[in-house]
């Protein structure tokens, strides 16, 4: 801030305009870095999706399969033939089966860190939760592949013999369980930290009088939450729930480690077999050439318009409750 | 339907802070009592342990009885839900259920004690509106969330919540310190109808409030910051603006205070 | 008590249990202690009994026991609410029971396998001559590539992301800030493999190399959008009243973000940096595609295949011995050890340096 006499146009009135004039630039210089972050970031994504076209579109051209519809993954071969059905299919699947487990039970402990737990517990616990969402996701992957999976045997077995009527419980292969559902347990053992932390945060975030409104109309506990914890908190149960799908969706480690792929539809989950779009780039990447490598590309483009449509869907759903959530506070 | 209140030798604590002490009085049924005093002198503690909210704060505990008629409200085998539903209330600020319809709101409290055919929740809810003289503003458009209604308006949206559930007594904790005069003199009205019906018991910071709408005034003071609060008296309304017993309260309605 | 009895209609519903009287049944204090007991008795009885060898159906069984129980014998002492909240509370503690096995059964597996290997000598040793299904070898070339793949993505990510969250609050109105801000959200949910075959597809076209450079780079796209909005939550936070008493002094707004506004916020843009860093150093799908691995110390992350500590866990993983096994484990000992001590830190710089606005 240092008091300039020189070309000051105006008599200089106790040196302001020297003052504002460095201000000036540095305002501009500034604006101009942080906006093109801002913008630098559009481009980057933009490039993405140009970027993954460009190379899909290659691999496309030489495909003799049919992209959608083909069972099988040989960019190598010739002629080449590749398809992501199975990949499709699993990917689907498995992180359905993640969603149902993990969802229900992050809201439960959720509801349990927030309004349950003893107060000594809570705080510590919420903690815990909070760290272990941190914890990468190979390491998931070896605990899931070396010591969960020789766990699930006897469970698997339990669902084909009483549940194997439905069809998708019954298994039809013999071999140990590494297998969709396998996949989706470790899938919603995985996210659900995370789905539990967002959760509890919006549970904490309900106005206290909400709560007290529920208990002076003589509502039980349960009664409270019914009322007024769970539709303050549902948009937040949404989105945090579409943030663990955007996980599960493109989990690569975790189903590499755990899952024995293979090129196969099935809907009996205990099945051995099946694949995931980022466990099969994972698989085929180290064997790939040129080709297969854009193949991958052209597999990982649709695994990004996936996760692309799940935001946008938990955006949409979030906007539309909007008008719903904002207490009068 | 409206009860005798009878408080003897009431004690509250929030963990080792004594709030409000061995605090002693009667609330007659079908009537207004009042409660006025500083702020921190626990008048609004001592409200909510007429229906046992004051438990729900961490930390909160309560020695002493009150009966409700003839049953304690902290007997042995009493059941703090039970409680709540027989003494209703209404807060500071109007908390209608925000993701909840007008209609919705009014019903939560019969929803939750048993089914009801849809008609019949109708009635109710139509009853309880006219009783909180709301009905002719809201009748056409009861979908709509409750929260988009004036302040005014969504506090008695929740008297209209409290009474739906026919309660024995209903506590006002300062239910009109968020609101505008007009909302202010609406609310008052309808203090006065709804004496005929339930026993009501009204904090408030206002003293031509309590000169207004109480039968009965209590004047509740502490000794210094951090003691306890206690009732200091309790009178007819007229006795206590005109010649109290204590100079304290004297002190206090005339504005000499501290 | 009067008009309601009365009338016919409503009475059924208004005069339900406990309307008359404030006081009911109650099961003791002890209750649901009793019932969790009972239900694991019985659990591993039947567990026992049929023959069933996996705990986990043992678990089960009992888990379902205790719900019901709890059901059953509060709505014949108690009522049908009372019960049902009983309901509530017992799933609830269920769900809790349910998670808290496997995630501490993860942390204890890591921990009591990963000690078996892990000392001074496996953390200063590279896997150099090392045959993968053999005893021996270290982990010292993979922390070196995760050191500097992460730092180097954090050299990238951090202004970015933080110009960015300045931006959007201090500057943000308009058509740009509102992409910007839904981007952001878009970016955050981008697989880590997608990102990795991104970078994947610029080195096709241009002909790159594999190097730490270009897994730092997937890495920084991972990294912007966690930056943007922890930044951005530590932003708002700073009130109000800050920015108009300095901008009232006449000083430039420039100088009152970098002056006030920043150094206010500083506390918990670090954290929300470091939060940043510990959810990236577990990444490894990109350095799968981008850095290719290597048994060898390799410390130029601009050249040459380089490890990670994920990737390395991922290939002592596939080799599948048990010398490899264990190696495995205890890499992903220091791994966790790793991330933990960044998220204590983290959150201890928050609690301490919090903005201090009275909140």
């Amino acid at each position: 801030m240092a008091i300039t006499t020189d070309n000051a146009p105006a008599p200089p009135v106790a040196g302001k305009p020297g003052a504002t004039s460095t201000g000036r630039a540095g305002d501009k210089i500034f604006l101009g870095l942080s906006q093109g972050s801002g913008i630098l970031l559009l481009v980057i994504m933009a490039s993405i999706a140009v970027f993954l076209t460009y190379r899909a579109s290659l691999a496309l051209a030489e495909n003799e399969g049919n992209f959608l519809t083909t069972f099988d993954w040989n960019p190598a071969g010739d002629p080449p033939v590749f398809g992501i059905a199975v990949l499709l299919f699993g990917t689907i699947v498995s992180s359905i089966i993640a969603m149902v487990i993990a969802v229900p039970i992050a809201v439960g402990i959720a509801l349990f860190i927030s309004h349950y737990a003893p107060r000594r517990l809570a705080a510590p616990l919420a903690y815990v939760v909070d760290l272990l969402a941190a914890v990468p996701s190979i390491i998931y992957g070896i605990w899931g592949a070396l010591f969960l999976v020789p766990y699930l045997e006897g469970l698997n077995s339990w669902l084909d013999e009483f549940l194997g009527w439905t069809y998708i419980f019954e298994k039809t292969e013999v071999g140990v369980a590494r297998s969709l559902f396998t996949v989706g347990i470790l899938l919603a053992i995985m996210i659900l930290p995370i789905v539990t932390s967002v959760s509890r945060e919006v549970f904490l975030q309900v106005p206290r009088m909400n709560e007290e409104a529920a208990l002076a109309l003589g509502a039980t506990r349960w009664e409270v939450i019914r009322l007024s914890v769970l539709p303050f908190g549902r948009s937040g149960v949404i989105s945090a729930s579409m943030l663990g799908l955007g996980r599960a969706l493109g989990e690569t480690m975790a189903v590499a480690t755990v899952l024995s792929p293979s090129f196969v539809i099935s809907l009996h989950l205990l099945n051995p077999g099946g694949g995931t779009f980022a466990q099969n780039i994972a698989a085929k990447f180290d064997e790939a050439n040129e080709l297969g490598r854009d193949a991958l590309i052209a597999s990982g483009l649709v695994l990004f318009v996936l996760t692309l449509l799940v935001n946008g869907a938990a955006r949409l759903i979030i906007a539309r409750r909007k008008e719903y959530s904002g207490a009068n506070a | 339907m409206a009860k005798r209140i009878d408080v003897s030798g009431l004690t509250a604590y929030y963990g080792s802070h004594k709030a409000i002490d061995d605090i002693s009085m009667t609330v007659e049924p079908r009537s207004v009592t009042a409660f006025i005093g500083p702020s921190g002198c626990g008048k609004s503690t001592f409200l909510r342990t007429l229906n046992r909210m004051h438990e729900v704060t961490p930390g909160g505990r309560v020695e002493g009885k009150v009966m409700l008629d003839d049953e304690n409200l902290y007997g042995k085998d009493v059941d703090p839900v039970a409680v709540r539903r027989t003494v209703g209330m209404v807060f500071q600020r109007p908390n209608p259920f925000p993701t909840m319809s007008i209609f919705d709101n009014v019903a939560a409290g019969l929803r939750l004690n048993g089914s009801y055919k849809k008609n019949q929740l109708a009635e109710v809810v139509e009853r309880s509106l006219k009783g909180a003289n709301l009905w002719n503003e809201v009748k056409d458009r009861l979908n709509k969330p409750g929260s988009g209604l004036s302040g005014g308006q969504q506090q008695r949206l929740c008297i209209a919540r409290a009474i739906a559930v026919e309660p024995d007594v209903l506590l006002m904790d300062e239910p009109c310190s968020a609101l505008d005069p007009i909302s202010t003199l609406a609310i008052e009205d309808l203090i006065s109808e709804l004496k005929e019906r339930f026993t009501i018991v009204i904090v408030t910071h206002n003293m031509q409030q309590a000169a207004r709408v109480s039968d009965r005034t209590a004047f509740f003071n502490l000794a210094a910051v951090g003691q306890p609060g206690k009732l200091v008296e309790i009178d007819e309304t007229e006795r206590i603006f005109s010649n109290p017993s204590v100079q304290a309260t004297e002190d206090y309605i005339s504005g000499r205070f501290g | 008590m009067s008009n309601v009895i009365q009338d016919a209609t409503p009475a059924q519903a208004v005069t339900g249990p406990g309307k008359d009287t404030l006081s009911q049944r109650h099961l003791p204090r002890w209750a649901p202690a009793g019932f969790a007991a009972v239900s694991v008795a019985l659990g591993i009885g039947i567990g026992a009994g049929a023959g069933l060898q996996s705990r986990i159906q043992w678990g089960l069984i009992s888990a379902a026991l205790f719900v019901v129980i709890s059901y059953v014998v509060t709505s014949t002492v108690e009522n049908r609410r009372q019960a049902k909240d009983r309901l509530a509370t017992s799933v609830v503690w269920v769900c809790f029971l349910l998670a808290v096995i496997p995630l501490l059964s993860l942390i204890w597996t890591t921990v009591s396998r990963g000690m078996k290997v892990l000392d001074a000598y496996f953390l200063t040793h590279s896997m150099a001559g090392v045959p993968g299904f053999e005893a021996g070898g270290g982990v010292y070339h993979a922390l070196i590539g995760t050191l500097e793949q992460v730092g180097l993505a954090t050299l990238v990510s951090a202004p970015i992301g933080l110009l960015t969250a300045v931006y959007l609050v201090e500057y943000g109105k308009g058509a740009l800030a509102k992409a910007v801000t839904f981007f952001v959200d878009v970016m955050t949910g981008i697989p880590s493999i997608v990102a990795g075959l991104f970078i994947l597809s610029i080195m096709l076209i241009a002909g790159l190399a594999p190097s730490g450079l270009m897994g730092a780079l997937a890495l920084a796209i991972l990294m912007i959008p966690v930056v943007v909005r922890s930044t951005e939550e530590m932003l708002k936070l700073v009130p109000n009243e800050l920015r108009e008493a300095a901008l009232a002094l006449g000083v430039p707004k420039w100088r009152v973000i970098l002056k006030v506004v920043i150094p206010t916020a500083i506390g918990g843009i670090t954290t929300g940096v470091m939060l940043a860093i510990a959810r990236i150093a577990g990444e490894t799908a990109p350095i799968m595609l981008l850095v290719f691995g290597s048994q060898l110390i390799n410390t130029n992350p601009f050249e040459g295949a380089q490890s990670s500590l994920p990737f390395y866990i991922w290939e002592q993983y596939k080799v599948g011995s048990e010398a490899s096994y264990d190696r495995a484990w205890a890499a992903a000992l220091v791994l966790i050890a790793f991330v933990m001590i960044l998220n204590l830190v983290a959150r201890g710089i928050a609690r301490w340096k919090a903005p201090k606005t009275g909140r």
